[in-house]
């Protein structure tokens, strides 16, 4: 089986001028398999974030490549871009931030299914259907994002995301500033859609919390300054960490 | 062992909406108290009462809260400012900005206990390295010399509890003072909040949506749900035991990690 | 917060709407106004009346009438036609140019940004006079030209709102969210980032009204403005100077008319700037 996502030597380096040179991602390379949940582990200054904007192409690369489905994106930009983003979503870490605040949430979740040529009743309709899919309310399309607490906001996060049916869906801290009750909604709403009948979506999942990484991923990465670490299955990463730097943060586990 | 600081029939108010309702509760000298919840329990909006923090949309619309027999909200600001610091210290979420970024670290500590208490730069000086050796620094001299933005994130914290303790409080109340950390860093402030319990008997209370953090700290927990009081108990009973249907829609949803 | 502060904001509060609605109207009215100037006059602003000059102000002549015996309150009414009409353009003008040209820059940055920034910067250390008289020198004096010359000198300054604005726009999430929704620059221009930048924009221009209206009254006092036989407030006082001691209402109507508008038209502006203030509305 193919990978639906490969990386290889993925590298960042962040020169400005009057300042030192700074690696946030040194040689980042792994496979995503398709159906899989990989989650990426690390602290702040990881470089996971860097790692995922590169993946997203919202930051150019220094060195090294991406492919989507077979299909090298890397070095892409304007129009060819745009459509590779039919195949690969994400969701941020603040849901409220990640829509805009003057526009309503059924716009923003309609707005990948307008750019791809839906008419505008066809969209309104499947917008609805998918805020129902998320667990929200279908008149939800007519709210602003203030006026909906964070966790409901994920959900019409999560639906936006799914809206143009991607191959590959990236959670950047997705539940990280969430409720502990909320957050396991949220998970579970991801796990109920991963495994729908023709979603076949593969999960980029990254998390600073090891134990939520444990319950809802396949394999882990784990990223200390700029590098990965260690690799494995998360049982085997948290029982038998082969990395120093890896033993270090499951000891500072509360 | 006495008791320092007693919450009875707490009501609180922001802007005509009830916040808290109903909270009692004491805090003996030396007890670390956790109060857990989620956002917009209250818990926050609890201990900002103790403080004078709550003005000007917030007001305590029932009840006292008594420390040493006072009642905190009817003091006069006067009154209240020389407890807090000297009797009642405080630390936030995030420390570093608390700090005035074009200062050194130590010039603003110095300011803050002489706010409270007169004595030389040398005496301060030698009272402060004193304390942070204390707490585990291993260069206290340095930290001292810092700016604020010279200090990592988990570094900063710790320096402010440091700060919150200088003048030796009875109680310090911390309002969520992990959140904005790192995994490691969590663990060294935890660290060092129980070194200062042990060291110089600081009863404290801790406020905080992380239950991993008050498994590791607390002797006792009050768990909070929309401005009440859903549990109280002993943590290990709490935590492991919990009676009420909200701990345990809470407990089960804590992710806990699988060790073996 | 003290006590009289808070209860001046909730004054300020509670009377937002009412304040936006009467000076709303009151500008309005200037700017109806001065389009239906021709139909407002209640005597012919050119009619002279040899019989009647310097007369002061009575139930006949409102304002008085002129050396000519022209009825000032008419010659004021056709003013404002010049005086408002083309106050409201030069601040349209300055709006859009400033805007779009920092928009721009904002979007792009790299050299293009750099070396429009650095020609704003140029324009923007002209005092207005200097520039005003320069350009009077190269294309001749008259209203166009003074607009030509205030325009030039007073884009910068939207050009910088502009920009910074779409800075800030450009490193929110919910743009990152846009971009990975397939929308083009075009798009992410006109449905997000215009109509959260346009806020500041639109406060600043209300504000600058006056002041652009003193300036091209200013210029036009100077000589360098307006000219006869235009109906425009500065030229009208700069005209009859010599009558202040004799028949002073004769430079002081066209003066505050000035005034008055100046005044009408940054109250509008203060009160935008406060509805535009999330505090103050109350959410």
């Amino acid at each position: 089986m193919e990978p639906i996502l490969s990386v290889r030597n993925l590298t960042k380096v962040f020169s400005r001028r009057g300042r030192e040179r700074v690696t946030a991602a040194k040689h980042i390379s792994f496979d995503l398999m398709p159906g899989e949940c990989l989650g990426i582990i690390g602290e702040s200054g990881s470089g996971k974030t860097t790692v995922v904007n590169m993946i997203t192409r919202l930051l150019d690369v220094t060195e090294g490549q991406i492919i989507l489905d077979g299909e090298e994106i890397t070095g892409l930009s304007g129009k060819a871009l745009r459509k590779v983003y039919a195949g690969m979503q994400m969701v941020f870490q603040s849901p409220t931030e990640s829509f805009d605040p003057r526009r309503r949430l059924g716009d923003g979740i309609g707005e990948s299914l307008r750019n791809a040529g839906w008419s505008r009743e066809d969209t309104k309709a499947e917008v609805a259907r998918l805020l129902e899919e998320c667990g929200l309310p279908a008149e939800y399309a007519d709210r602003y994002p203030h006026q909906v607490s964070g966790g409901q906001c994920q959900r019409a996060a999560i639906a936006r995301a799914l809206a143009i049916r991607p191959k590959v869906l990236i959670c950047d801290e997705a539940t990280s500033s969430l409720d502990v009750t909320i957050q396991k909604e949220i998970l579970d709403l991801l796990n109920r859609l991963r495994r729908e009948k023709g979603m076949n979506l593969s999960i980029l999942f990254i998390c600073h919390d090891f134990a939520v990484v444990q319950q809802f991923c396949d394999r882990v990465l784990v990223m200390h300054h700029g590098e990965i670490v260690e690799e494995g299955t998360p049982d085997n990463v948290i029982r038998n960490p082969q990395n120093d730097d890896t033993r270090r943060l499951i000891d500072s586990i509360l | 062992m006495a008791e320092i600081l007693r919450y009875e029939h707490v009501d609180i108010a922001y802007n005509g909406i009830s916040a808290v309702q109903d909270v009692s509760f004491s805090l003996r000298e030396g007890e670390i108290l956790g109060i857990a919840g989620e956002s917009g329990s209250g818990k926050s909006t609890l201990i900002r009462a103790a403080m004078g923090l709550l003005v000007p949309n917030g007001l305590v619309t029932r009840g006292d809260i008594r420390y040493k027999g006072k009642n905190l909200p009817d003091l006069p600001e006067k009154e209240l400012r020389r407890l807090n610091g000297r009797e009642i210290g405080m630390i936030f979420q995030s420390a570093g900005s608390s700090f005035c970024p074009i200062r050194t670290v130590g010039a603003q500590l110095y300011e803050s206990m002489t706010e409270h208490e007169k004595l030389s730069r040398e005496e301060f000086r030698s009272h402060a390295t004193a304390l942070l050796g204390k707490l585990g620094f291993p260069d206290g001299r340095r930290i001292l010399e810092s700016y604020p933005f010279e200090l990592s994130g988990g570094m900063q914290q710790r320096v402010g509890i440091a700060a919150a303790i200088l003048l030796n409080p009875s109680v310090l109340l911390a309002d969520e003072p992990t959140s904005a950390l790192d995994v490691s860093a969590q663990k060294q402030v935890v660290e060092e909040m129980l070194l200062v319990r042990k060291t110089f008997g600081t009863a404290i209370i801790l406020v905080t949506h992380n239950i991993g953090v008050i498994r590791a700290m607390a002797d006792r927990v009050l768990v909070m749900k929309d401005g009440r009081v859903v549990e109280s108990g002993e943590t290990r009973q709490v935590l492991e035991h919990p009676r009420a249907d909200y701990t345990r829609t809470l407990m089960s949803a804590v992710p806990r990690l699988r060790r073996a | 917060m003290s006590e009289p502060t808070v209860r001046i904001q909730k004054v300020r509060r509670n009377t937002l709407k009412i304040r936006l609605i009467v000076f709303g109207a009151l500008a309005a009215g200037l700017l109806i106004g001065s389009i239906f100037s021709d139909y407002l006059t209640p005597y012919d602003p050119y009619l002279q009346d040899l019989m009647n000059t310097k007369a002061a102000p009575s139930a006949e002549h409102l304002l008085g009438t002129d050396r000519y015996g022209r009825d000032m309150l008419s010659r004021v009414i056709v003013g404002s036609r010049a005086s408002i009409f083309s106050t409201l353009l030069l601040v349209a003008i300055i709006t859009v140019t400033g805007t779009v040209i920092g928009l721009f820059c904002g979007w792009h940055g790299k050299w293009i940004d750099t070396v429009l920034m650095r020609i704003s910067d140029m324009f923007l250390a002209f005092p207005g006079l200097v520039f005003a008289l320069a350009v009077a020198g190269v294309l001749g004096g008259g209203l166009h030209n003074a607009i030509i010359a205030l325009a030039a000198i007073s884009w910068p300054k939207y050009a910088r709102i502009a920009r910074s604005q779409t800075l800030a726009q450009k490193e929110t999430l919910w743009l990152k969210a846009a971009k990975l929704s397939g929308s083009s620059t075009g798009k992410i221009v006109l449905k997000h980032i215009l109509p959260n930048i346009i806020g500041p924009i639109l406060v600043t221009s209300m504000l600058d009204i006056g002041t652009m209206m003193m300036e091209l009254a200013g210029l036009s006092f100077l000589g360098l403005g307006a000219k006869p036989p235009t109906a425009e407030w500065g030229s009208m006082m700069s005209d009859t100077r010599s009558l202040l001691t004799t028949a002073p209402w004769v430079t002081l109507a066209p003066g505050l008319a000035i005034f008055v508008s100046v005044m009408i038209f940054n109250l509008l502006g203060d009160t935008v700037r406060d509805w535009a203030d999330p505090k103050m509305r109350g959410r």
